[in-house]
């Protein structure tokens, strides 16, 4: 059987992340080829919901990437992004999610080789946790 | 709701860039049976003529009503492809770009697996534009007038610039002079023109001009806004003398009590606690340092105060805020040296005659602490040795800074020549690792550095500089000979790298525009686009932006300048119209929406219940979309359903 090959969603800003992922690009840097990025504008556009709706639909990683804190183009975005985030992944394991399925990193226009390393090294990581199986009827019951 | 709508589908080879690993035909076959899309079809380039004439063709031909380009990033493109779906007829809006280049065919190799990612990148980019809605750039008026921040060559540059092109400019210099580090030099490589004689004079027009505003002794303290309409204010710090009344007569500084190490003269003489930062000062005046003076009240010294005839000095003075309005900014605020103590193996601070290069064009200068004389600090003789040495804390990134600080080759040769038209019978020696003498004129100054001044250079790090029997000694090596070298040198002069001005850390927070890691102000693209900051609006000159010498400097200042005029050439800006918007239907007046917006654009409409948008201050970044907990908010062509659908599609039958 072919190795396990993660699917990756990978929402990046677009003033950073997705800038930094163009200059890999322009570097010629490689990395795997399992993530596909949506460009938002800001890391703050991304809702929880459309993180857990890339789970639920068949996501096996799911990855954020945004300015460096301080750096925001639009203050503080990213910021926001962070602690949504941090509150995301603390609700996941009751959706039977392991939270290191889903990842936020800060990424600059300039860091083309942060997002080859970040890139390889979730995808090795999502590609050891396996496949997400996500269980029937939503999660396990939460602390009951 | 998806429309049903009629995509075209435009898929570029870029040569063999993305051709060579990304499978075209088969992405353009694969969309073309993707719902919607009614046409499917690749080319060699787009972007040149005859693929944007494809493009418009093809949308009049098969009546399309949206169009994917899957090309390079949208950062080079998507203004290309836009105009001419527009010149089809098409509104701008209805045009995507799926980069299948940068972040496709450029970083993978396995063909097979960049062809199936840059269908799903394609795809995404389908599902987006079948949701995308026709949108008018947005208008906003533009306040015609200009901040420059700091007040050195750069500044001064710019600011001139502009004023001269007919706009109101309001110049903010921290210290109580303009000048910046350039009135502190002697000679200027590689023409040896005395600094001061060709900057005093635009100092000065500056100072006459009728469209500049010159604010010294003052730091920007907050900007709100948006390109075209920012809010700033400006903290004037006291100086608690008049400078229209002041005539310069220098009576208060003689009376006062205090000395303290002259900044100008970078501590190798004193000056008063109130003082005159340079004889050609502008403006000119005195200014009183009130954290050296004793208190500022009369009974603790009031000497100056008494002694001041036209009475110019007046203790009550206190801090101004200043508020303006301005269209642009401008950022000149330059640099500082590397902190020498962190060079502790070059004996900085410890021995008197280990001096850093701004001190020596002190030395250098005929308005220095000894006239001119080239002369030790610690006894006052004529020093027969000098050890120059080069990249000191660059070009060192295990301890320092990784990068080069671009004008020390240059300034050394310079000091080393200059120290021998000074001490004609006296030996300059310069440890170097590469000689840098790129720009015009500079190679030959160099070499007439060593061929008719007899500078001796040798290439090598100095390993250890220390005190013995009045003299410097400097250990080192020459890399080229592989000998040890030892010199008992009478002085020493490093060649500091160069850092960001202190403070421009905490205004790149206040402007909110990016630093590098080196904490340079980081330029919107670094070939293409190298004043302008990431910050529509705003807009980079000299040393923030990273190291260059002075001819440099003042063509980025004028750059800086002309895109200023170019923005004030016309009488309003447009906003990009990809803005948040409410659907008063669904709102329900929570208001969660309204602290997540950093540009108050989100406001309670108390008749209605709901909360509105301003559009022309919101700036699209979809913070508060997210944070909506009904749906009522949306970002225009960045709607939830868009996103989920574009999810879907990436993981489409992968479930």
């Amino acid at each position: 059987m072919a190795e396990f090959e993660p699917k990756i969603v990978c929402f990046a800003c677009n003033w950073c992340t997705s800038a930094g992922a163009d200059l890999a690009g322009t570097s010629r840097m490689e990395y795997q080829p399992n993530s596909v990025i949506i460009r938002v504008m800001c890391s703050s556009r991304v809702d929880p919901q459309h993180v857990l709706w890339a789970f639920k639909k068949g996501a096996d990683g799911v990855f954020i990437g945004g300015c460096h804190p301080g750096d925001c183009h639009y203050q503080d975005g990213n910021y926001k992004t962070l602690r949504r985030i941090k509150l995301l992944k603390k609700l996941l394991g009751d959706f039977g999610i392991d939270p290191d399925r889903l990842r936020l990193e800060w990424v600059s226009a300039a860091e083309g080789k942060k997002f080859v390393n970040v890139m390889n090294e979730f995808t090795d990581h999502i590609r050891k946790l396996g496949k997400l199986e996500l269980p029937e009827n939503g999660g396990p019951p939460s602390g009951e | 709701m998806k429309n049903k709508k009629r995509t075209g589908v435009f898929v570029c080879h870029c040569g063999i860039n993305i051709a060579g690993t990304v499978d075209v035909k088969k992405v353009a076959a694969t969309l073309a049976k993707h719902e919607g899309v009614v046409l499917a079809t690749d080319y060699v380039y787009m972007c040149s003529d005859p693929g944007q004439k494809l493009i418009i063709e093809s949308i009049k031909e098969k009546n399309l009503d949206s169009v994917v380009v899957a090309c390079c990033s949208p950062t080079l493109h998507e203004s290309t492809f836009r105009k001419a779906t527009n010149m089809a007829g098409l509104n701008p809006y209805q045009c995507e770009i799926a980069n299948i280049r940068e972040q496709c065919s450029w970083v993978h190799k396995d063909k097979a697996k960049a062809t199936t990612k840059a269908i799903k990148i394609t795809k995404s980019i389908v599902e987006k534009v079948q949701r995308n809605i026709p949108l008018e750039p947005i208008s906003v008026p533009i306040t015609k007038r200009a901040l420059v921040v700091g007040g050195g060559i750069s500044g001064i540059q710019a600011a001139l610039d502009i004023a001269n092109g007919g706009y109101e400019v309001i110049l903010v210099e921290r210290s109580p002079s303009i000048g910046g580090h350039m009135i502190q030099l002697s000679e200027t490589f590689p023409t040896l023109d005395c600094s001061q004689c060709i900057l005093t004079p635009k100092m000065v027009e500056v100072s006459k001009h009728p469209n500049i505003k010159l604010l010294t002794y003052s730091e920007v303290q907050e900007i709100s806004g948006f390109v075209g309409n920012f809010k700033v204010k400006i903290l004037k710090k006291p100086t608690y003398v008049d400078p229209d009344v002041c005539t310069l007569c220098g009576e208060c500084a003689d009376v006062c009590p205090v000395v303290v190490p002259n900044e100008f003269d970078l501590g190798l003489t004193g000056r008063k606690a109130i003082y005159i930062p340079f004889p050609q000062a502008i403006p000119a005046a005195y200014t009183l340092d009130s954290d050296h003076c004793p208190g500022l009240v009369p009974i603790a010294c009031g000497k100056c105060i008494d002694v001041c005839e036209p009475k110019a000095i007046n203790y009550d003075m206190r801090p101004q805020i200043i508020e303006e309005e301005v269209g642009a900014i401008v950022v000149a605020t330059g640099y500082d040296l590397y902190e020498k103590e962190r060079m502790a193996e070059y004996g900085y601070g410890r021995i008197p005659d280990v001096l850093d290069g701004l001190q020596f064009e002190r030395l250098l200068s005929a308005s220095g602490p000894t006239k001119g004389e080239v002369l030790r600090p610690s006894d006052h003789r004529v020093p027969k040795e000098v050890v120059f040495i080069q990249c000191c804390g660059s070009r060192d990134p295990e301890l320092h800074n990784a990068y080069c600080s671009k004008i020390c080759c240059m300034y050394t040769a310079k000091h080393a020549m200059l120290y021998k038209h000074h001490v004609p019978d006296g030996q300059a020696y310069v440890f170097y690792i590469d000689i840098r003498s790129g720009g015009k004129g500079y190679e030959e100054f160099v070499q007439r550095a060593t061929e008719e001044d007899g500078v001796v250079y040798l290439r090598g790090k100095v390993s250890k500089v220390f005190q013995e029997n009045g003299k410097v000694i400097v250990w080192g090596v020459d890399t080229l000979s592989g000998k040890d070298i030892q010199i008992e040198a009478d002085m020493v002069v490093l060649a500091m790298a160069i850092r960001p001005s202190r403070g421009a850390a905490e205004l790149a927070k206040i402007l909110k525009i990016s630093v590098d890691k080196d904490g340079f102000f980081s330029e919107a693209h670094p070939k293409l686009r190298p004043v302008e900051s990431m910050v529509s609006g705003m807009f980079l000159a000299g040393v923030a932006q990273g190291p260059k010498d002075i001819p440099e400097t003042v063509s980025q200042a004028s750059g800086a300048a002309s895109k200023v005029l170019a923005m004030f050439s016309s009488d309003e800006l447009t906003h990009d119209p990809i803005v948040a918007e409410v659907n008063e239907e669904i709102c329900s007046g929570c208001k969660l929406c309204i602290p997540q917006c950093p540009y108050e654009a989100r406001i309670f409409d108390e008749q209605k219940g709901v909360v509105i948008v301003n559009e022309v201050l919101c700036e699209g970044c979809g913070a508060c979309i997210a944070a909506c907990p009904s749906g009522a908010a949306q970002q225009r062509n960045f709607t939830d359903e868009q996103i989920l659908s574009m999810v879907d599609t990436i993981l489409e039958g992968e479930k």
